[in-house]
């Protein structure tokens, strides 16, 4: 186990690695220019050229890639000369709301997946059970920007209950004063995270209902209510933090859409913001970043079930 | 196995990560697709693939059902348009955002396109797209899988390495970036798609060919001479055909939905072209204007066809799986 572990974490740094020169790579192929972008269109090749050397962007790109390297290895992720300040510091200055914006989410949509796929495999293939899929199911096909604008249209247009966008306070404190801003983003989020989970919650119940401890539990004579409490419910929470790890690239990418659809201050906004305005630093530090998540979500995943999950067996 | 959704699917694949190549006879998971299939595992002739698929078609109600509602959106598009003639090219400013009714069932958008008219011409790309992608990851995703599957040990370990690398890549962050730079055609969307959607596939029939490689028909070929070429096309990928059609149909619902989301970002066909996304991004515009028409019939033909094709995926895999729990 403690081999398996050792591999894992050795595979985690082989990928981010690898991710960092593709992203490179991929940066450094499409057209855009960092200092085309900041000195605009009319700017002659010697300025052009003068701002290159002046950023060492002339030397040899592998140069310029363990150059990067370097810094990220020190806890820099490069510097946005659109916005003057290192990228860093926007990301720990948007870091604040997405962690408030994806975590309550995540915790909300966990609490209603997990109840509901107890039920559904409780009452499998009853009304109450094809609801629910029905739902999930709808929910799954939506393209997630429309969920979000059906729930502007309704509670912002129509019934003028709640605001169209996310607070615009500069602060994690500004934001959360205003929070009747933050109700549609939070569902939205919520909605298609849980749509995420829902299947896998509903098969895995299915599974431990089939198990042998709920019949001996069944056999040893205990109540309905306690079998599903002590065991199933309990032993649903297994996947959970796999299901968690796995999903992290899927609740990010509807973060970013719910964060631009609200114009929500998190750094999926900023990300879109700098791609617009051709702020490249920022666009290659983001995702870095965001990769660097995803496949430290997939290593907790794997990892935390070697831990929790004594049936798995490593060799 | 690793076809299914579900906590069992993920159960499994830290193992498989752990030892690459090493699934012994033994360690065959039971209940995997190919065990529905003929005795001894011979390679399947392809009617009898289509047969097994045609029999899960007829057996599943919610697969059926996926399929009757693909075929009804196809010929929506594809056979609408010769009953119900409109130009979607030339712009019309006389007939801007005209609220249903009369010559215009569904109304007309912000540049007088007829919208019924204009939904059928967009899902024909959608509809495309979806497809294309669909097949080139597949045949992409297939070959990769079983190929690093097959040869095993080193090779595999860094064939799925690679895969993990482009995986963790955002896509929609790339996109995003993509969009600020490009235009796409029908074509450079469908090899961006596909570059980015054979991951899956070929994580799947790698996992699949690690156990089908070392069964005792795959033996019996090589002890007759069969070179790897042909075990791989006449024995692994045959045996794999239940978990390749099954994510195949997914891949087309992922695909459209993918489309439609890039659609919002910018990343659409250039117009005249039409497609859902690109009209539901022009409509949203319209959202405070009440001018519905020109945003929710684009979006209901989105949520209709991808939850048609995931239909098709579900039963399709339940039907898989159910056989396996009769034998």
């Amino acid at each position: 186990m403690i081999g398996y572990i050792i591999r894992r974490i050795g595979q985690a740094i082989i990928v981010i690695l690898g991710v960092t020169v593709l992203v490179f790579i991929l940066r450094h192929l499409l057209p855009g220019s960092i200092a085309r972008a900041i000195l605009g269109i009319r700017a002659t090749p010697q300025s052009i050229a003068a701002f290159n050397h002046a950023n060492g962007l002339d030397r040899p790109i592998p140069l310029q890639y363990l150059t990067f390297l370097n810094q990220l290895i020190h806890g820099n992720l490069g510097y946005s000369f659109r916005q003057n300040m290192s990228v860093d510091a926007i990301v720990s200055h948007d870091l604040p709301n997405d962690f408030l914006l994806v975590g309550v989410s995540l915790v909300l949509a966990l609490l209603i997946a997990i109840p509901v796929g107890v039920m559904q495999a409780v009452k499998r293939n009853k009304v109450a059970d094809y609801a629910a899929t029905g739902i999930a199911f709808v929910l799954y096909s939506m393209p997630s920007y429309l969920l979000g604008l059906l729930l502007v249209a309704f509670f912002a247009v129509n019934l003028r209950l709640l605001p169209a966008e996310a607070p615009q306070a500069p602060t994690i404190t500004g934001v959360l004063a205003d929070p009747s801003g933050l109700v549609l983003p939070i569902v939205t989020l919520t909605l298609v995270t849980f749509a995420l989970f829902s299947r896998y919650m509903r098969s895995s119940a299915i599974e431990n209902l089939a198990q042998d401890y709920i019949r001996t539990a069944r056999a040893k004579g205990l109540g309905q209510g306690r079998i599903l409490y002590r065991h199933l419910l309990r032993n649903s929470l297994i996947p959970v933090v796999t299901l968690v790890g796995i999903s992290l690239p899927g609740i990010l990418t509807f973060g970013l859409i719910v964060e631009q659809l609200f114009n929500y201050q998190g750094i999926g906004l900023a990300y879109y913001n700098a791609a617009i305005n051709g702020d490249y630093p920022v666009v290659f530090g983001v995702t870095v970043l965001v990769a660097a998540a995803t496949v430290f979500g997939n290593l907790i995943a794997d990892l935390a079930y070697a831990v929790l999950d004594p049936r798995v067996r490593y060799d | 196995m690793t076809n299914r959704a579900g906590p069992g699917a993920h159960a499994r694949r830290p193992d498989s990560l752990a030892v690459p190549g090493a699934a012994g006879a033994g360690s065959i998971p039971a209940g995997t697709p190919q065990d529905a299939m003929p005795e001894g595992g011979e390679a399947i002739h392809q009617d009898a693939a289509w047969r097994m698929i045609l029999r899960a078609f007829a057996e599943n109600k919610l697969a059926l059902a996926g399929l009757i509602m693909v075929v009804v959106v196809a010929l929506f598009c594809f056979i609408g348009p010769l009953f119900w003639h409109t130009d979607q090219v030339d712009t019309n400013l006389l007939l801007v955002n005209k609220a249903p009714g009369g010559k215009h069932p569904l109304g007309t958008d912000d540049l007088g396109y007829d919208v019924l008219g204009r939904l059928m011409a967009g899902g024909q790309s959608s509809l495309e797209v979806g497809f294309a992608v669909a097949l080139a990851a597949t045949a992409i995703g297939v070959l990769y899988g079983v190929i690093s599957g097959f040869i095993g040990g080193f090779v595999d370990a860094v064939l799925m390495r690679f895969v993990d690398i482009v995986l963790a890549i955002p896509v929609i962050y790339l996109f995003i970036d993509l969009a600020s730079e490009f235009r796409p055609t029908l074509w450079l969307l469908i090899v961006v798609l596909s570059l980015l959607s054979w991951l899956g596939p070929a994580r799947l029939v790698r996992g699949e060919t690690l156990s089908l490689r070392v069964r005792e028909y795959v033996e019996a070929v090589r002890t007759m001479g069969g070179r790897s070429g042909r075990i791989i096309l006449r024995h692994l990928i045959p045996n794999t055909v239940g978990t390749i059609v099954v994510n195949a149909t997914f891949q087309v619902a992922d695909a459209i939905l993918t489309l439609a989301v890039l659609s919002y970002f910018g990343f659409s066909l250039p117009p005249p072209t039409a497609s859902w996304g690109g009209m539901l991004e022009n409509g949203v515009n319209f959202l405070y204007d009440g001018y519905w028409w020109e945003i929710y019939p684009a979006g209901l033909m989105i949520v209709i066809t991808v939850v048609a094709f995931n239909f098709i995926g579900d039963g399709l895999r339940d039907s898989l799986d159910v056989r396996l729990q009769r034998r």
